[in-house]
């Protein structure tokens, strides 16, 4: 019986592997089980302007490299007659407008997607630099050490003290130093200032709170400090550590944000908006490229992925026949005919699929009947049918087209073969079974395809098999288990059915 | 939940269903390699020449097309004759002439066939009209069988055959099967023929279903089943038993024919023989496919099965056989 305990074994394996791979699939690319999930995406846009001055002009705009807890889905630039180019200096962004000739007042756009995704390990960039030098005038320099005094004794730590010294700057009322320092120098710059000053490396970085509809915002700064080990981010206002999940990292080097040559009056306001997008697509869009998205069909063209789809499908209508024949017990003509005829249909869609099938296969089947007395020989017989069936299609389609009815022209879909086929098998079963056979054959059939049919097109059917192939495995999984049943089949209560009554009390 | 308790009584009358033979029978006891020992009908004759199991005479042969033209010579002095495929199956394309009239060939219904009618027939058994998988086939043209006196009138037109389940050499069920106007003078019990159950042990009539039905009289002809009984059982279930031997197939369904001068000829044999017999028997296969599987010792010639059978199988009938089971 290790035979059977073997078995036992790869069913339970198809089945786990099925479920484990689609769980990974599903949390590590993000693919949503239910079809038709939507994910946010944040739209925002840079709008620059300025006024050229008739000379060729250069504008240098920093771009965000790697935000942290978001991922660029797409970005493009709008600028009629500029050329744009992104340059990439060691993973630092710059997007480059450029033109010969211009003058008057001038736009530029940058539009940027992202998708809101769990925060990782943030991407720190490297250690400090040298601190430069700081310079005050001497009324500055007498504040700004008072101020960093008074931090310093309430503090135990970088970080601490970088808190102590927002809070003091957010007073309601600062005291005179601070007001002194404020008055001559922004917040940010001043509190990076004075922690340079006291010798704690500190740098300014510049983010977009996003927000849905805002427009002509500028970005907000963060303090980020280095503790000796690590960049850590400060809220300049409110002294709150950490990057806040809606602020979208923008400009983090040294560089300016943005730079333009031969031009003046250089402004850069900031739009954003919230999208959806369906959930589907974004993974392949990022550019995933684990092992798993390799596996996926989704990194094939859209044309391959069309037959993909098509053949990702199938295994369920398998499934669909397996089951019928085996623990229903419906007799079709062919094991899988009734698969392709699901799959014609599934072109064609039910409605106008399924009458003019029937319609067909009965025409062709009086056709057969003339033919068969006609003496010919087997192959001869079906490339006859064949043929017949060509006209069939192309009279009905005429018809259809004549009465307006466009649905004439889908019987065009249905594989001539399957149908030549369909009516060759069904005029020899009426031969040698009689016509009950034809139609307990040709119904079961059309009842297993229909079946097959609606499975397949199940918006929830689609897109597992789609974007989950390992599914299939457990289809396999419950084939083979199928392939094992020795039990009774439905149908067999009916044909057994006269056995009962003897049973009696 | 009717249909629940409904399969909970098919397993309690021991039915065999299609999906427990296809797995644990067929699948288990026959060989597939087999299969062309009694799928090709041409073969199982050369078997049982080997064999000394009597089966109707091969009159003659065609393999190819181009003889069908010609055909009319060779049957100008035949009078009665089957026309059969090789490889068909179920009585399919089975074409038995009982005599002739003028040009016309009679067949056993009263049709009457044109010499073109019959090579168009042979011209589709070549062509694998009636074959298992659609492939050419050879044509076989066979004596006609004469019907066993004490037969007449149970079956209308075709000529009775008897159908015996045989499982690793012990005939385990029988019955015989009787054409009908319905069935078109055929003995497929789908197709409307009567089947006669009969008792393992003593060749008598059991029971007679016709799709499903149960019936005391033939349909067409009114002779009573009651009194069938047939002739030289032990002898015919030895014949079929050796079947075992001469094909090794563990499971096995053998068509037995009775003819007027030789006896019990073997007709053709089935690897994949159908369920219908235990609703002509009125019981299932199961417990004495079960009762012959337990056997530690398995006798080695036929006649110690054939024994076996009649007297431990042939008690295992009807209600018993649930509790007979092992």
């Amino acid at each position: 019986m290790t035979s059977r305990k073997l078995f036992h074994c790869i069913v339970a394996l198809l089945i786990l592997a099925g479920i484990g791979l689609g769980w990974l699939r599903h949390s590590r690319m993000g693919i949503p089980f239910l079809p038709g999930t939507h994910r946010p995406v944040w739209l925002a846009e840079a709008r620059i302007d300025f006024i050229a001055q008739g000379e060729p002009v250069t504008v240098s705009l920093d771009l965000p490299d790697n935000p942290p807890g978001f991922s660029i889905f797409s970005e493009q630039a709008a600028s009629p007659g500029y050329g744009f180019s992104i340059l990439d200096n060691k993973g630092l962004r710059r997007g480059e407008w450029s033109i010969r000739y211009a003058s008057g007042p001038q736009t530029l756009y940058y539009k940027l997607q992202v998708i809101p995704i769990p925060r990782g390990k943030t991407d720190e960039g490297g250690p400090p630099a040298e601190i430069e030098p700081i310079y005050w005038n001497a009324p500055e320099a007498l504040a700004a050490g008072q101020l960093l005094e008074k931090a310093y004794a309430m503090s135990s730590s970088p970080e601490s003290m970088t808190r102590e010294l927002i809070k003091l700057l957010n007073k309601p009322e600062p005291g005179q130093n601070a007001a002194l320092l404020l008055g001559e120098t922004p917040l940010a710059p001043l509190l990076a200032k004075l922690l340079n000053y006291a010798r704690i490396p500190t740098r300014i970085v510049l983010g977009l709170r996003l927000e849905d509809g805002r427009r002509n915002q500028q970005l907000s700064p963060l303090i980020e400090i280095h503790d000796g080990r690590h960049w850590r981010q400060f809220d300049p206002l409110t002294g709150v550590e950490g990057v806040p999940d809606d602020f979208l990292l923008w400009h983090q080097d040294g560089q300016s944000l943005l730079e333009v040559r031969g031009a003046s009056h250089s402004t850069i306001r900031f739009a954003m908006m919230r999208q959806s997008i369906a959930a589907t697509q974004l993974p392949y869009a990022v550019g995933d490229r684990s092992p798993l998205a390799f596996l996926g069909p989704q990194s094939l063209p859209v044309e391959e992925q069309n037959m993909l789809r098509m053949l990702l499908i199938l295994p369920l209508g398998a499934l669909v026949v397996v089951f019928m024949r085996i623990m229903v017990g419906v007799r079709s003509s062919g094991t899988f005919m009734p698969i392709l005829i699901a799959l014609s249909f599934l072109q064609t869609t039910l409605l106008p699929g399924l009458p003019s099938f029937v319609a067909i296969v009965a025409l062709g089947l009086l056709l057969r009947g003339y033919l068969s007395r006609l003496n010919l020989l087997l192959v001869a017989r079906i490339a006859t049918i064949v043929i017949i069936v060509i006209f069939i299609i192309l009279f009905s389609s005429l018809l259809g087209y004549q009465l307006g009815f466009n649905t004439g022209m889908t019987v065009a879909f249905f594989p001539i073969i399957i149908i030549a086929w369909t009516i060759e098998r069904m005029s020899i079963l009426w031969e040698d079974e009689g016509s009950r056979e034809v139609l307990v054959q040709g119904g079961g059939s059309l009842l297993v395809a229909v079946l097959a049919y609606l499975l397949m097109r199940w918006p929830l059917m689609v897109h597992l098999s789609f974007h989950f192939p390992e599914i299939n495995l457990i289809t396999v999984a419950l084939i083979l288990m199928m392939g094992n049943y020795t039990g009774y089949k439905l149908s067999e209560l009916r044909r057994f059915r006269a056995l009962f009554p003897r049973l009696g009390p | 939940m009717r249909w629940l308790v409904g399969l909970k009584q098919l397993q309690e009358l021991g039915i065999l269903g299609m999906n427990c033979r296809n797995i644990d029978f067929i699948g288990r006891y026959n060989r597939r390699s087999l299969y062309q020992l009694v799928d090709d009908k041409l073969r199982t004759k050369e078997l049982a020449k080997r064999h000394g199991i009597p089966m109707p005479r091969l009159l003659f042969t065609l393999k190819e097309q181009h003889r069908v033209k010609h055909i009319g010579n060779l049957l100008e002095s035949m009078s009665e004759f089957v026309i059969k495929p090789c490889k068909g199956s179920g009585g399919k394309g089975i074409l038995v002439i009982g005599g002739r009239e003028g040009e016309f060939f009679v067949k056993s219904s009263g049709a009457k066939l044109t010499l073109q009618d019959i090579q168009r027939h042979m011209s589709n058994i070549l062509a694998g009209l009636h074959s298992l998988a659609g492939t050419p086939d050879t044509v076989m043209i066979e004596e006609r069988i004469e019907l066993d006196g004490r037969f007449e009138g149970y079956s209308y037109q075709g000529i009775p055959d008897l159908r015996v389940i045989v499982f690793q050499g012990y005939p385990v069920m029988a019955m015989l099967r009787l054409a009908t106007r319905d069935s078109d003078g055929k003995a497929n019990l789908h197709q409307g023929a009567v089947g006669v159950g009969l008792d393992l042990a003593t060749g008598q009539c059991l029971n007679a279903v016709q799709r499903t039905l149960p019936l005391q009289r033939h349909p067409d002809t009114g002779k009573a089943f009651t009194d069938i009984e047939v002739p030289n059982w032990r002898e015919l279930l030895v014949l079929t038993s050796r079947c075992y031997e001469m094909t090794g197939l563990g499971y096995l369904g053998t068509d037995i024919i009775l003819d007027r001068q030789r006896g019990p000829l073997l007709l053709e044999l089935n690897a994949r023989p159908g369920l219908s017999i235990q609703v002509a028997c009125g019981f299932g296969l199961l417990p004495r496919l079960r009762r012959v599987e337990s056997l530690r010792k398995k006798h080695a010639c036929a006649e110690d099965r054939v024994a076996y059978a009649l007297s431990v199988l042939g008690a295992m009938n009807g209600k018993h056989a649930t509790e007979m089971a092992p």
